[in-house]
């Protein structure tokens, strides 16, 4: 018992160098910030934040979610997962039929049993998968279970068979590819190409009004700081060590006895379990989601925000998703043709001249400068006895 | 009576769960003998690797193979270590273990520890962590996330670091260790998990002369209490370690015996040594 309290306590200790601790004060700090410039300011004042941004704001923090979950995966594991959209999406799924039971009557055919898409395809009634999603715990449960499940039995095939590196990168694609075509189907019974919309509350909170909005809003931050911790608690653990040692030289943990293939099926399954959560907070902030979140490309960019903030950094990777979700914001308003070529000139310049990102640059600018001081203060201290004897001289 | 006997075998509680069995693999060693390897064929895409290979370890000897490049010591290694699977032949740890029908994992943890041919550390990791993580504990993956080390393991590791001489780089990555302490990082590793035999490949490859004796003093040490099969080319090294020296040639043993013996053996002179005389 003491020695389950002592390792809990050594577990929960916030230990040394890593940026997570002052990140987390600085988004925190920003998300109260903008909550109370909305709520409380009036609407012509200049610190007024609108709704569309704090919006805009969580949906960029549900980008930094899933970027998180890659970079779980890829950054220190290195697997290469482009189908972390896939797992999102389900996770919008989820959340989406959630929303979808919540509408009740009030739906345009009024109808209190079956949402609006059921009717018009004149089915009589609800699928079995769509029971119970009316509650909300159940709804919650799912967007864990879905997507850890299928990670799981997806990760046991693969990672049993030893699958790696590009193999296992087209089979992520081709399972979210396969995912996006049977979405699109009608009788799914997920609403087809027109995906799940026109959602009115969450827990009985008009998803409009502007708390229901600042609330789910500082949800997320709260979630992705609550993540953001853990797994970096959890990259400190020995489970975190043999998950790098797994990634710098897997045959050598499999002949000091770990079964590594165990340890990714795990990660796997955590890291998808955290794309899931990014996706169920993200459609009440959007108020859709369609099949077209299961696109390849949309999995592709995720590994390239992770890529441009530093991969196996983790706040690198919060960083990038943000920062490339902004550009992205103000390139398609431009030219919204061009955001693609822009996002592979990204992908072809990060890779070239920053192959350990944003995080990396910063780190060694900082190496830089502490040499630079280092020399400046050896010349000091060489220059002091000089000083002294010249002064004696005098 | 008897069917009565046969119900309670069947319901006996305590075997409902495989994990509730007692799987204490002790190795039998009542024959001196630590490994079995007989018959052994491999053969890749029709070239013969291995060619109904015999060989005999015994318990606590320190035993040197040698063989000209591509004679099959490195794939004899490999099939033992569960790497690679054989297509014919018995390994046998112990008088019971077979070898051949368990997974990598599984032999590291029966006390198999390898060194490869080519140095392998974690090199993200510090010496300190490599070693924390080949620690001879659970494997599996819930304990590890709860695993701290208690101070009988940072004592065991104190000792090994002072065994592989890097006491002074512990807190370094392993990445930045010159070649030679690598080799040793790597020894430590295997070291850390109290195996009964250790299996090395070409430890002093690359290696100066003084980190070389030091590294034949360092396995001459470990012989005896461990067992420790070593490949090695370099003759000199071989000399001042080696009290049986197998000579493997063309994937099957071509002769065994002292270094003396094995120099005068007409076959080894004519396929190995003949050719540096
Ligand atoms: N995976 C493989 N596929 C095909 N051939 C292989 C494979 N592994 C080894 N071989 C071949 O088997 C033969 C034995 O190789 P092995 O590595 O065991 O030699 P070795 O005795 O360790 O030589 P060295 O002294 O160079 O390390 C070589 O001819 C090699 O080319
Ligand atoms: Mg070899």
């Amino acid at each position: 018992m003491s020695s389950l309290l002592s390792s809990f306590m050594s577990f929960s200790r916030i230990n040394g160098d890593s940026r997570v601790a002052p990140f987390v004060v600085v988004l925190l700090v920003v998300t109260a910030l903008a909550s109370f410039c909305n709520l409380l300011m009036p609407a012509d004042s200049v610190f007024y934040v609108s709704t569309y941004t704090i919006t805009l704001l969580g949906k960029y923090l549900c980008y930094a979610m899933l970027a998180l979950a890659v970079d779980v995966i890829w950054g220190y594991c290195g697997i290469l997962s482009l189908g972390h959209g896939a797992f999102f999406a389900l996770g919008g799924y989820a959340m989406g039929m959630y929303l979808m039971r919540q509408i009740g009557d009030r739906g345009v055919y009024g109808n209190p049993e079956l949402p609006d898409f059921m009717v018009f395809l004149n089915w009589s009634e609800l699928p079995w998968f769509w029971h119970g999603m009316d509650q909300f715990w159940v709804a919650m449960l799912m967007v864990l279970l879905v997507p850890g499940l299928l990670a799981y039995v997806f990760g046991w095939l693969a990672f049993r068979s030893r699958v790696t590196g590009v193999y296992l990168s087209i089979m992520t694609q081709a399972l979210t590819y396969a995912l996006l075509l049977s979405f699109f189907r009608n009788e799914m019974g997920f609403g087809g190409n027109n995906g799940l919309t026109d959602f009115k509350d969450i827990l009985g909170f008009d998803l409009q009004s502007d708390n229901t909005r600042v609330t789910l809003f500082i949800v997320t931050a709260l979630m992705l700081c609550g993540l953001l911790v853990l797994s970096k608690k959890i990259m400190q653990t020995r489970f975190g060590k043999v998950i790098v040692a797994i990634r710098d030289g897997e045959s050598r943990a499999r002949f000091i006895g770990y079964r590594t293939e165990n340890y990714k099926v795990w990660l796997f399954v955590y890291s998808a379990m955290i794309a899931g959560i990014a996706g169920a907070l993200y459609v009440p902030q959007v108020g859709i989601i369609n099949p077209g979140e299961f696109s390849p490309i949309n999995s592709i960019e995720i590994v390239i925000w992770v890529a441009v903030g530093g991969r196996g950094t983790l706040v690198g990777a919060i960083i990038g998703a943000i920062l490339v979700n902004y550009a992205k914001t103000k390139f398609t308003a431009i030219m919204p043709d061009g955001w693609l070529f822009a996002l592979g000139a990204m992908f072809v310049l990060v890779t070239l001249y920053l192959p350990k990102g944003l995080m990396g640059l910063v780190a060694q600018l900082k190496d830089q400068q502490l040499k630079g001081e280092q020399h400046k203060s050896q010349k000091a201290a060489d220059n002091s006895p000089n000083e002294k004897t010249e002064e004696g001289h005098a | 009576m008897s069917l009565l006997d046969t119900t309670r075998e069947v319901m006996r509680r305590d075997q409902v769960w495989p994990f509730l069995q007692d799987h204490s693999q002790e190795v039998d060693i009542s024959h001196q003998v630590l490994l079995y390897v007989e018959g052994l064929n491999l053969s890749f895409d029709g070239f013969k690797a291995l060619n109904d290979l015999n060989l005999y370890i015994n318990d606590g000897e320190l035993r040197c193979l040698i063989g000209a490049n591509g004679a099959g010591k490195t794939t004899l290694m490999d099939v033992i270590t569960g790497k690679t699977k054989c297509d014919s032949g018995t390994v046998y740890f112990g008088q019971s273990l077979n070898l051949l029908e368990k997974d990598e994992a599984e032999i590291a943890q029966l006390g198999i520890g390898r060194k490869f041919q080519k140095p392998t550390v974690f090199e993200a990791h510090t010496v300190m962590d490599n070693l924390e993580l080949s620690l001879k504990s659970n494997k599996s993956v819930m304990p590890t996330l709860l695993a701290t080390l208690n101070s009988a393991e940072y004592d065991q590791i104190d000792h090994v670091l002072e065994t592989i001489g890097l006491k002074g780089e512990r807190m370094m990555l392993a990445g930045s260790l010159s070649h030679g302490q690598k080799q040793w990082l790597e020894i430590g590793m295997l070291l850390m998990a109290n195996p009964r035999l250790l299996l090395v490949d070409e430890p002093v490859a690359g290696m100066t002369v003084q980190e070389g004796e030091r590294t034949a003093e360092l396995l001459t040490s470990l012989a005896g209490e461990r067992t420790v099969v070593v490949v090695e080319h370099d003759m000199e090294f071989v000399r001042s370690i080696a009290r049986t020296v197998t000579v493997l040639h063309q994937g099957s043993v071509l002769a065994e015996g002292t270094m003396d013996e094995i120099q005068n053996n007409q076959d080894v002179i004519e396929v190995y040594l003949g050719e540096a005389p």
